[in-house]
């Protein structure tokens, strides 16, 4: 264990009080529970980056870089809570966002900047800094999604067009569908980030889904899913390999089936009450300290630990949902809902990765994974949903809710 | 809108709780499955990191260790710290390329497993597990010199306590060095495995338990105690014809005298100057092969000697010697003469590859263990013992789990034959093949061998097997000693060839008793 590792506790823990009071000074109705949630997340990530650089050949300064980019991460933090007072501010710039997203998302593509590592194209370097723009996609596409819908809803919810049992909306309806799935196509054969690519259709999905009540969009989408899943397996390589070794990683445990098999044995090793922190092995299993930090949590928290990670993940999407729940501005009900359909989501795809409960993805945990640009992009994403639990909450003293929207309450619940 | 809020909330608990199922089934449900799931290498690691007792030498020299480390994915290494020195012995413990030797046949022992039920027992009560050191018989100071004196020769040392079994030295060249192979570093561990098995010299085979070679001469010990317990000569009388060669029956070829000498006599003088001729037609129109045969297995050839070691082989002693013709084998009528009755030995269609038998050739072959047991019967009045590398085995708490077996293996001869065969060999040292091995103030005996392989007549394995002690009645340490054939040297006979490093090693052993 490094020998600097108390200061650097030092420093997270201090980011974090800060965090607090940045919290309470710009957004003081917002929900309590979820950043003393994210730090426990972001606490238990350090401890355990911290204690895998000891473990892991190249991972020494790790610790060093994860505590400056929750420094970072808290600083944008400050910054969104800071630059935008109210959520309705984002709502005015929608098509920035629609096209901010798709440019990220994209970016990792351009020649030159875009870098391919363990073969998905999902970095970029822009002089000395690297990261991956599509961390921040996902936020910039939500408040698209949800400015969007706030304002299609009803179109689209009146649609009707007749195809065999089905009755979908109008095809011109269904664009915003359609182009979703043709970028997480994009995502996923060109950049091969399966993970993302899954997420963000799933977000567009299930918010048609909650912006109109109409379970057609859900269906839709998950047939179109289907196409697109069975179309890339069938075309594409690494597609195949995911899906192979997700049917029967037991087929080559020392080959392909090596990462997801060593994650199981980790978690096995654990038990109920788990190794210890430090007395377990988690360094054999590649890439722990990122897509497979779960299963060295797992190893050395053991099935309390783990699952403590899921009670944590629980909270923050409960909260996130209540949030959009007491949100009466239909924006700002979306986007709470997007953000925390986002936060579940990712944290759901890569949990059930390691323990080969879905395809395994290379995306990280949310606050827990070592990486800048996921830490910095979901304390980004908290700090928007803490600003719209404060102004849910504030609701008597700011501005009077759009016309529609208690109409819409009736409508919709 | 908060309708599908609920729903979606609903949903995602619905994925969570999925993840929360499978949780439960690989931390608890399935979590022994999968620890003992034979792809998962950390029950190894645990393994290979586990306390482990220690092998010593006799007078209590280390001989392999474990040693705590603190950091890294193991908890503790192996370590022999004499290198090379004993590795025929106590083998090596590796990650995962096996064990050998001692490491091997106690490893139950050195990690402290006794039996389910008294381990299970053990960790009820809370206790931790006993390892168990091993003490041996093993002599660094005979060790030593059995390496120094054989050098940088393929060939094999055994040394022995004829009365007791126990077991001095057990040296072959080329050797390895276990600490690679025990490395915590696992690929470097696999690339020193893979280069000693790459050699073509085969370091990793324990010559003197696993390896079979022609015992060549001093096989004729074997059907001298044949001939004398079934009675059908003794020590002075007949007198075999002096002569180059015996040609058997049944064939044309002759079998030679070494270097086409001239040699006969009583079988003292067959004995001490080596006469091919002379024992191969004792052993043919005298003796017959179910005499020798079962003399040989007497004295433990085609039975594995109880040592406790891995894998160590039986030497073979060939019984079929071919379909019986129905008549007897005529003979010599100088022999004939000095007979008082007529022998009947049966004649067989392979005869004469009992003339070869006899002389430690055809298909006899035995490991250098074998043939120092075969000297240890003969200084043993007539049994062999039993031979054992480990004196005690003693847990941690102070209890003795194993002593060595004293009790003899079998007996080979009777007690008159090996006193005889005790005197001719003395006399194999004052005046026969093996004057080289004399020491002052020692009483010795021996047999010498120069064993041909093949047809190839220019390269031969060098033998001796001797006793030595301060009473011929009872000597106290049997030896055997190969220099294997080597085309580069060409021909080695077991006096000039061996016999000297026999002495060196018996001087050795003389010093540090």
């Amino acid at each position: 264990m490094p020998a600097d590792l108390l200061p650097f506790f030092g420093v997270v823990l201090g980011l974090l009080l800060v965090a607090h009071m940045v919290l309470r000074r710009f957004a003081p109705l917002a929900d309590p529970t979820i950043l003393p949630v994210v730090a426990l997340l972001n606490g238990i990530g350090y401890v355990f980056i911290a204690r895998l650089a000891s473990d892991v050949g190249d991972a020494e300064s790790l610790p060093g870089q994860q505590a400056t980019w929750t420094a970072v991460g808290i600083a944008a933090f400050t910054a969104t809570l800071i630059v935008i007072p109210r959520i309705k501010v984002l709502d005015n710039y929608r098509y920035l966002a629609a096209i901010t997203g798709i440019v990220l998302l994209v970016l990792p593509l351009v020649p030159f900047i875009g870098r391919e590592v363990n073969s998905a194209r999902i970095w970029v370097r822009l002089g000395p800094i690297n990261f991956q723009p599509g961390e921040f996609a996902k936020i910039a596409l939500a408040v698209f999604v949800a400015s969007y819908l706030a304002e299609k809803r009803e179109i689209l919810q009146q649609a009707r067009f007749s195809l065999g049992p089905f009755t979908l909306p109008e095809p011109k309806h269904l664009a915003p569908v359609m182009v979703a799935w043709g970028v997480s196509l994009v995502v996923m054969v060109a950049e091969k980030d399966l993970g993302s690519s899954l997420l963000l259709f799933l977000l567009v999905v299930v918010m048609l889904w909650v912006a109109t009540a109409r379970v057609s969009y859900l269906l839709a989408g998950v047939a179109l899913f289907a196409i697109g899943g069975w179309g890339a397996a069938m075309r594409f390589e690494h597609v195949q390999d995911r899906l192979d070794i997700w049917l029967d990683p037991w087929a080559d445990p020392d080959g392909v089936g090596f990462q997801p098999v060593e994650a199981s044995f980790a978690l096995a090793n654990g038990g109920l009450t788990g190794t210890g922190p430090g007395r377990g092995e988690p360094y054999r299993i590649p890439e722990v300290e990122t897509d497979f930090i779960f299963a060295a949590i797992g190893e050395e928290l053991g099935l309390v630990g783990s699952v403590g990670i899921l009670i944590a993940f629980v909270l923050i999407v409960s909260s996130g949902l209540r949030i959009a729940i007491g949100t009466r501005d239909t924006f700002g009900k979306l986007l709470a809902a997007a953000l925390s359909t986002l936060i579940g989501m990712q944290a759901f795809i890569i949990i059930g990765g390691v323990i080969r409960i879905v395809p395994l993805t290379g995306i990280t945990l949310p606050f827990v994974s070592y990486g800048g640009s996921s830490l910095v992009s979901n304390y980004v994403l908290i700090a928007l949903l803490l600003r719209i639990s404060h102004d849910g909450a504030a609701r008597p003293d700011l501005g009077e809710p759009r016309s529609d929207q208690r109409v819409t309450e009736r409508v919709g619940s | 809108m908060n309708k599908q809020i609920v729903r979606l909330g609903v949903g995602l608990m619905a994925a969570y709780l999925v993840l929360f199922a499978q949780l439960n089934n690989l931390q608890f449900f399935s979590a022994d499955e999968l620890n003992a799931h034979p792809s998962n290498s950390r029950p190894l690691v645990a393994d290979f990191g586990a306390p482990r007792g220690e092998i010593r030498a006799a007078d209590g020299t280390v001989l392999a260790r474990s040693i705590e480390l603190d950091d890294g994915a193991f908890a503790r290494r192996r370590e022999y710290p004499l290198g090379p020195l004993f590795s025929e012995a106590t083998g090596f413990f590796s990650f995962d390329s096996g064990s050998d030797g001692l490491e091997r046949t106690w490893d139950d022992e050195l990690r402290g497993e006794r039996n389910a039920l008294e381990d299970g027992l053990r960790e009820l009560l809370g206790g931790a597990s006993t390892t168990a050191d091993i003490t041996t018989t093993l002599s660094v100071d005979v060790q030593t010199a059995a390496r120094d004196a054989l050098g940088e020769r393929p060939g094999s040392v055994v040394v022995l306590d004829p009365q007791s079994g126990a077991v001095l030295s057990l040296w072959s060249w080329p050797p390895y060095d276990p600490n690679p192979l025990a490395s915590t570093n696992t690929a470097e561990a696999r690339r020193a495995r893979s280069a000693l098995l790459a050699d073509p010299s085969n370091p990793l085979l324990p010559r003197t338990t696993r390896e079979l070679f022609f015992p060549g001469s001093t096989f004729k010990v074997v059907t001298a105690a044949a001939a004398l317990d079934a009675g059908v000569v003794d020590l002075d009388s007949p007198i075999f014809a002096t002569t180059e060669s015996y040609t058997p029956p049944l064939t044309n070829n002759p079998l030679s005298n070494f270097g086409g000498a001239q040699c006969g006599g009583p079988l003292r003088d067959l004995l001490r100057r080596s006469c091919n001729a002379g024992m191969a037609q004792l052993a043919v129109e005298l003796l017959g092969a179910d005499p020798l045969v079962e003399t040989a297995r007497d004295f433990g050839f085609g039975s594995v000697p109880p040592i406790e070691l891995p894998d160590v082989v039986a030497s073979v002693m060939p019984d079929d010697f071919g379909a019986d013709l129905g008549r007897s084998v005529e003979v010599a009528p100088d022999l004939l003469a000095q007979l008082d009755e007529i022998p009947e030995v049966p004649l067989t269609d392979d005869i004469p590859s009992l003339a070869q038998a006899a002389v430690g050739q055809f298909d006899v072959k035995a490991t250098p263990l074998q043939m120092a047991l075969v000297a240890a019967a003969i200084a043993n009045d007539g049994e062999v013992p039993s031979p054992h590398v480990v004196q005690s085995v003693v847990d941690s708490e102070g209890s003795v789990i194993h002593e060595a077996d004293l009790d003899p293996w079998r007996r080979a001869m009777s007690q008159e034959t090996s006193i005889e065969l005790r005197g001719v060999m003395l006399e194999v040292v004052e005046s026969g093949t093996a004057q080289s091995m004399a020491i002052d103030g020692l009483i010795i005996g021996a047999k010498t061998g120069t064993a041909q392989i093949g047809a190839d007549i220019e390269s031969t394995h060098a033998w001796v097997i001797a006793f030595a002690g301060d009473r011929v009645d009872r000597p106290a340490v049997a030896i055997a000693v190969i220099v294997e054939a080597d085309q580069a040297v060409g021909e080695q006979t077991g006096g000039r060839v061996a016999g000297p490093v026999a002495r060196e090693v018996l001087e050795a052993w003389s010093r540090q008793r």
